[in-house]
């Protein structure tokens, strides 16, 4: 149940998408991210969906893994369609109680659903196509010049590597603590809502303890390996623009330009 | 003997529908009997944990049966919780499950699940502590001041104490020293003992096994390849080592000895054994 979760999941592939420059592909996804905003009306949406199904096709992961990882975000979704359709003024077309569902509403929900699909099937194809230690180097990079502010940007990237190296591992774990505690005759599935969150303490406090544990671990081996810090730190591969990057970006720019245009003129 | 636990057809796929797809379990047919006590052994990858987590239905099998005293566990979903108190498992590292404020409350986590009453819970958590061999001083203790072996033997209290009529093992002497592990054995072989419950231990130990079991279950590429009393199996020692197996030590040294042309049976399978047959040729003079 819970393996169904991909968040941070990186599927290894030789694509276009996965040889692009992390940093590259970070940028890319800044400016699909704004073009998401920007979009206003039909026509800029499909010409930022266009582009996403372009980007999704060249990478070859598969479209139903996107889906699936949309799933535990579908409360966020329906939520936000439900709160948009009935809180947004406009010309009322049906009305009950205290409630309006007008024609913006409609259209509202109807964009807003689609943007955060959209941008979350975008982010995911980021992580899919990009492994952590990549992204994360990219992610240095680009933050580097913050470093004259004296911004922590390796401590941070370090961190965020780590974290999204330890995602599935404290899943795999949650899903070992959740069997052991089954058979011992936990009850997740029923009961009320303060039942149900008792519930959850047999894992949580072994599942904390094994993070600090591993946390405590993984601290011992770094110092073992004589790590400071970022200081006087060089890279055994050191990332390095080549055409197709350039390429994309232009791409990418020319959408978000197009989005722009469109968006100008209400479409 | 009658059968409590029969396994019929069992398969198990993960990941069925995604390029990751991979039976861990495919066709297995066992069966455990009344009162045994049941070694399951086989390499890593086997499916042993598979198998094992479909015994008390944490596992739903992509398709084949488990019967529990005659009864399909899956019969009724709704009751499944019941199959989880009637097959008591034991994880593998199941110190890691520990979560309570003390280790009475931790050990009373599963008699409480059943619905028991304070006294049947109070009388529950004393004798389980000392089936695991844990004095009652460490009752009202936090669990996490314990030692990594008295952990242990607390999660294992903790499945005790719901009396399974099945209780099932899973590796449970990984990662103790030779000490812990000659006397954790030693508990759970005298719970079996004066319980006369079913016991299944899962293990890829050949001495742990050799040592403790009435019967063995061979594990390998994802069925049962071998099942019989220990010197059945251990007399079949070229297939156990085709399958990725060895034989326990005392058989390996019987086994070289038999090929030396010394009259030896090579399976026998615990130290005892061998000094009787050694003692045998010796003209049954004894002492060396």
């Amino acid at each position: 149940m819970l393996k169904d979760i991909t968040l941070g999941q990186f599927f290894p592939g030789n694509s276009l998408a996965h040889r692009l420059d992390p940093r590259t592909k970070l940028i890319l996804t800044v400016l699909y991210i704004v073009a998401l905003f920007c979009a206003k009306w039909f026509v800029s949406y499909a010409l930022v969906a266009a582009l996403l199904v372009l980007s999704v096709k060249v990478s070859g992961v598969a479209p139903k893994a996107l889906v699936r990882g949309l799933k535990p975000v579908l409360f966020l979704i329906c939520f936000t369609a439900v709160l948009n359709l009935l809180y947004t003024p406009g010309d009322p077309l049906v009305s009950f109680w205290i409630f309006k569902i007008t024609k913006q509403g409609i259209s509202t929900a109807f964009f807003m659903v689609l943007r955060i699909m959209m941008l979350i099937m975008g982010t995911f194809l980021l992580t899919y196509t990009t492994s952590p230690i990549a992204l994360t180097d990219g992610l240095e990079t680009l933050l580097g010049p913050l470093k004259k502010l004296k911004a922590p940007v390796h401590e941070l990237s370090m961190m965020m590597s780590i974290a999204l190296r330890f995602i599935p591992l404290l899943i795999e774990e949650t899903d070992k603590i959740m069997s052991a505690q089954k058979a011992r005759g936990a009850d997740f599935e029923s009961g009320n809502l303060l039942q149900r969150a008792k519930a959850l303490v047999p894992i949580l406090v072994p599942l904390f303890i094994s993070a600090f544990r591993r946390a405590d671990e993984l601290a011992v081996a770094m110092e073992c390996r004589c790590y400071h810090g970022g200081e006087g730190r060089t890279k055994l591969h050191v990332l390095q623009y080549a055409a197709r990057d350039y390429g994309v970006l232009l791409v990418y720019g020319a959408v978000l330009a197009g989005v722009l245009a469109l968006a100008g003129f209400g479409l | 003997m009658e059968p409590i636990i029969r396994v019929e057809n069992l398969i198990h796929t993960y990941g069925l529908n995604t390029p990751f797809c991979r039976s861990a379990v495919d066709g297995v047919n066992m069966e455990i009997y009344k009162g045994e006590f049941l070694g399951v052994i086989g390499h890593t990858g086997s499916g042993k944990s598979t198998l094992i987590q479909h015994l008390n239905g944490l596992l739903q099998p992509t398709s084949g049966t488990i019967y529990l005293g005659g009864r399909d566990i899956w019969a009724e979903p709704k009751k499944i919780r019941d199959v989880r108190f009637r097959v008591g498992l034991v994880f593998q590292y199941p110190e890691y499950q520990l979560f309570e404020e003390t280790v009475y409350k931790d050990i009373a986590f599963g008699p409480k699940n059943m619905g028991l009453d304070e006294k049947e819970v109070d009388r529950r958590v004393r004798s389980a502590l000392a089936f695991a061999g844990l004095g009652e001083e460490l009752l009202d203790k936090s669990p996490f001041d314990l030692s990594g072996g008295q952990k242990r033997r607390v999660a294992i209290a903790g499945v005790i104490a719901m009396e399974p009529e099945v209780l099932i093992l899973d590796e449970p002497s990984a990662g103790l020293d030779p000490a812990g592990r000659k006397s954790l054995l030693g508990n759970i072989r005298a719970y079996h003992r004066q319980t006369g419950a079913t016991v299944v231990m899962v293990s890829h130990s050949m001495d742990e096994v050799a040592e403790n079991v009435d019967r063995i279950v061979v594990l390998a590429n994802a069925g049962v390849v071998m099942s019989g009393t220990p010197h059945e199996v251990f007399s079949r020692a070229q297939e156990l080592i085709d399958v990725g197996l060895n034989v326990p030590q005392v058989t390996q040294v019987a086994m070289a000895l038999a090929r030396q042309g010394v009259e030896i049976d090579p399976a026998v399978y615990t130290v005892a054994d061998l000094r009787r047959a050694l003692n045998g040729l010796k003209g049954g003079r004894s002492g060396c």
